[in-house]
């Protein structure tokens, strides 16, 4: 016998869920104040998330898949974007959105079921919307990293996914490519461990989600999704390596859905209350803000003032969106073709001239 | 100018495009080094290199992704699916994400791709190879679905498929692809997207039709000819959006209207063009609205699939029963 292939998937972590630092950080975090950005963004995007909640809770928001506990996926690869490069999210990436410049307004609108939340009007002008079809962002990604190498262009397309999103043929049949291709795209899987009920035990029998990886030619290894530095420097290296031509990469991030799958699911059916508070223990904002305060950069003013901008901020997006009328009934027509069919002008009338519809 | 039979004017209209517009590219399962099961892509990889004309790996549902991503990213990806029956991987993409992009993003991102694929049977293909699913695309909002009937339109249309800012099933009746030869004008010249072609006027009948089954139709015309009755023929070639004012100027002609179509009956596209006559065009109606499709059936094996595809016999007493009613 002799052994064709073999492979190894690392761990990384540099900061454990008490703030300590595990390993010898990376370059870019040796300063803590280089950490300051990061962590106010999982502040900012928990602040947003608890409030768009509890606007599903009182009646005023749509159903909504919250991000809490993973926080510093989104943001540690956000970060670790240019804004050229193009992002291909899921529904529960509003960490990374909103680093890119995705507004709280935008997402507010869309989960209050308002179209217009996925017109991106401000920056990040060619990032996709979210993709509800579970996995299906992954090929989009795939074709837009190759437009991105058809024109030499050293931009990245990073696609954002959840553990279920790698059982699906879509998920396989684009790493797949990008592989075969040597293409510019990084997958991050937000492994939170619940695909809705099903657990990533029940998901796969792979040892990891990164190994998948390897059966398409490209690089996988797994990092503490709840550390933003490991997610941070992971994301870093595989964006970096994609621009420079060196192709495309999978990241495992091991994290935690501490909410509901969305606000209409109740995840007490399933999973033990126990476990849940086991994984409170470990989220990813505590670690950061004990790291920051140990290091003399960050103090309880400091803290308080973070909360108390961001609480007003996130009010004010509020306040826009709920001062936001709906679009016109005609709207559903406006974008449907660059022009509209002539023999859709009729139905367009209809619905133009039946202001309330049906009630 | 010469003869070319449809599938090498798909080839000539594939050319034409792609050294006009250099955002044109051709992809999908053998479309380069091999030139395309069928041919139709033969000799692109050689003109316009390995950037434009792209070998896939062998993924349905990656063929029509990427190219919703290479759209969005500013391409013209022309993709090709092999056979029919290999189109349905395709429908999470089309139905979800392409038709829909323009429309999620209130136009920031669009999706000008064409989506080619053979459709049809007659040709004593295996089992997954014949099949007509022209409807379930006709269903989808956001796509356009265009259906050539012969070399010169198969150039024009997809011409201006690959053309159109929004994304395009073009369905290629596997049964013309070198049964039919016809003169073109290799000059870059499309044809409307939203207009039937009517191709032959009489004043006593009316069939609609489209795809393959317009040959039958023309000769199943030409042999009431001589009987004395006067068919019009109109080929739909654009189901969607469906062009109903030519349908219903000719039935408000002739009071008559016979669709014939390859695809089962049963919601079919022929469904719907009769519903829109009995809505709008009742009062030209003399008789009732036949359908001649093919059997609410799996598509047969070849053995089987002449007793399947409708033919004259078929075509010419659903003629002849509009014809009885005075």
């Amino acid at each position: 016998m002799a052994t064709v292939a073999s492979f190894e998937i690392a761990y990384r972590q540099f900061l454990d869920p008490e703030g300590r630092v595990t390993g010898t950080l990376p370059e870019f975090a040796r300063d803590p104040a280089a950490l300051l950005p990061l962590y106010r963004a999982m502040v900012w995007t928990r602040t947003f998330d608890a409030k768009a909640v509890s606007l599903q809770r009182t009646g005023r928001l749509g159903t909504y898949p919250p991000c809490l506990g993973q926080e510093a996926v989104g943001v540690g690869v956000a970060s670790a974007m240019r804004p050229e490069d193009v992002l291909f999210p899921s529904y529960r990436d509003q960490a990374a959105q909103l680093w890119r410049g995705v507004t709280a307004v935008e997402i507010l609108l869309y989960w209050g079921g308002d179209g217009r939340g996925s017109a991106f009007t401000g920056a990040a002008p060619r990032d996709f919307p979210i993709c509800v079809p579970v996995s299906s962002q992954t090929l989009h990604a795939v074709g837009a990293a190759l437009a991105m190498k058809l024109r030499d262009e050293r931009r990245v397309a990073v696609c954002c996914l959840g553990d279920g999103a790698t059982s699906k043929g879509d998920f396989y049949e684009s790493i797949n490519l990008a592989g075969a291709m040597q293409l510019p795209a990084v997958f991050i899987i937000a492994n939170n461990q619940w695909a809705i009920s099903v657990p990533r035990s029940a998901q796969s029998g792979a040892q990891t989600l990164a190994q998948k990886a390897i059966a398409a030619g490209l690089p996988g290894e797994q990092v503490d999704g709840n550390d933003i530095v490991a997610v941070t420097d992971a994301a870093r290296r595989a964006i970096d390596t994609a621009r420079a031509g060196g192709g495309g990469a999978v990241i495992e991030a091991l994290t935690y859905r501490l909410g509901d799958h969305t606000t209409v699911d109740d995840a007490r059916r399933y999973r033990e209350d126990t476990e849940v508070s086991r994984q409170w223990e470990l989220e990813p904002i505590v670690r950061v803000r004990k790291y920051l305060t140990v290091a003399g950069a960050w103090s309880k003013a400091d803290e308080e003032r973070l909360l108390a901008e961001s609480t007003a901020e996130v009010n004010a997006a509020v306040e826009e969106y709920l001062a936001t009328k709906p679009e016109p009934p005609a709207a559903m027509f406006d974008h449907l073709y660059e022009k509209l069919p002539a023999e859709l002008g009729a139905q367009r009338q209809e619905a133009s001239g039946e202001a309330g519809g049906h009630a | 100018m010469p003869e070319v039979a449809l599938v090498q004017a798909i080839n000539l209209a594939l050319a034409h495009a792609m050294a006009a517009d250099d955002r044109v590219l051709v992809l999908g399962e053998d479309v380069a080094v091999n030139g395309g099961v069928f041919r139709a892509t033969d000799g692109l990889l050689q003109r316009f290199g390995p950037r434009r004309v792209i070998d896939t790996p062998l993924a349905e549902l990656l063929i029509a992704g990427m190219s919703v991503g290479l759209a969005a990213e500013g391409f013209r990806p022309v993709a090709e699916i092999q056979f029919t029956g290999f189109i349905y991987p395709t429908l999470d993409q089309i139905v979800n994400h392409a038709s829909r992009l323009r429309n999620r993003t209130r136009g920031r991102l669009t999706c000008p791709m064409v989506l080619r694929s053979p459709c049809g049977g007659g040709v004593h293909a295996p089992e997954h190879h014949s099949e007509s699913p022209e409807a379930m695309f006709a269903h989808v909002p956001g796509l356009r679905v265009v259906i050539p009937s012969s070399p010169s339109a198969a150039y024009g249309l997809l011409l201006a498929a690959i053309r159109d800012p929004d994304p395009v099933i073009f369905l290629e009746p596997t049964r013309l692809y070198r049964s039919l030869k016809e003169e073109i004008s290799d000059d870059g010249t499309a044809l409307p997207l939203d207009a039937c072609f009517t191709l032959r006027d009489g004043r006593d009948l009316t069939f609609v039709t489209w795809g393959a089954m317009t040959r039958d139709v023309l000769a199943a015309a030409e042999a009431l000819a001589a009987d004395g009755v006067a068919a019009t023929v109109i080929d739909v070639a654009t189901l969607k959006p469906l062009d109903m004012q030519t349908i219903l100027a000719s039935v408000e002609k002739t009071g008559r209207c016979v669709i014939v179509h390859e695809a089962p009956l049963t919601a079919g596209f022929g469904a719907e063009i009769a519903a829109r006559l009995a809505e709008h065009g009742l009062t030209s109606l003399l008789a009732p609205v036949q359908r001649v499709a093919g059997y609410d059936t799996v598509m047969p094996l070849p053995r089987l699939e002449t007793h399947y595809i409708p033919g004259q016999s078929r075509i010419l007493a659903a003629a002849r029963r509009t014809l009885e009613f005075a």
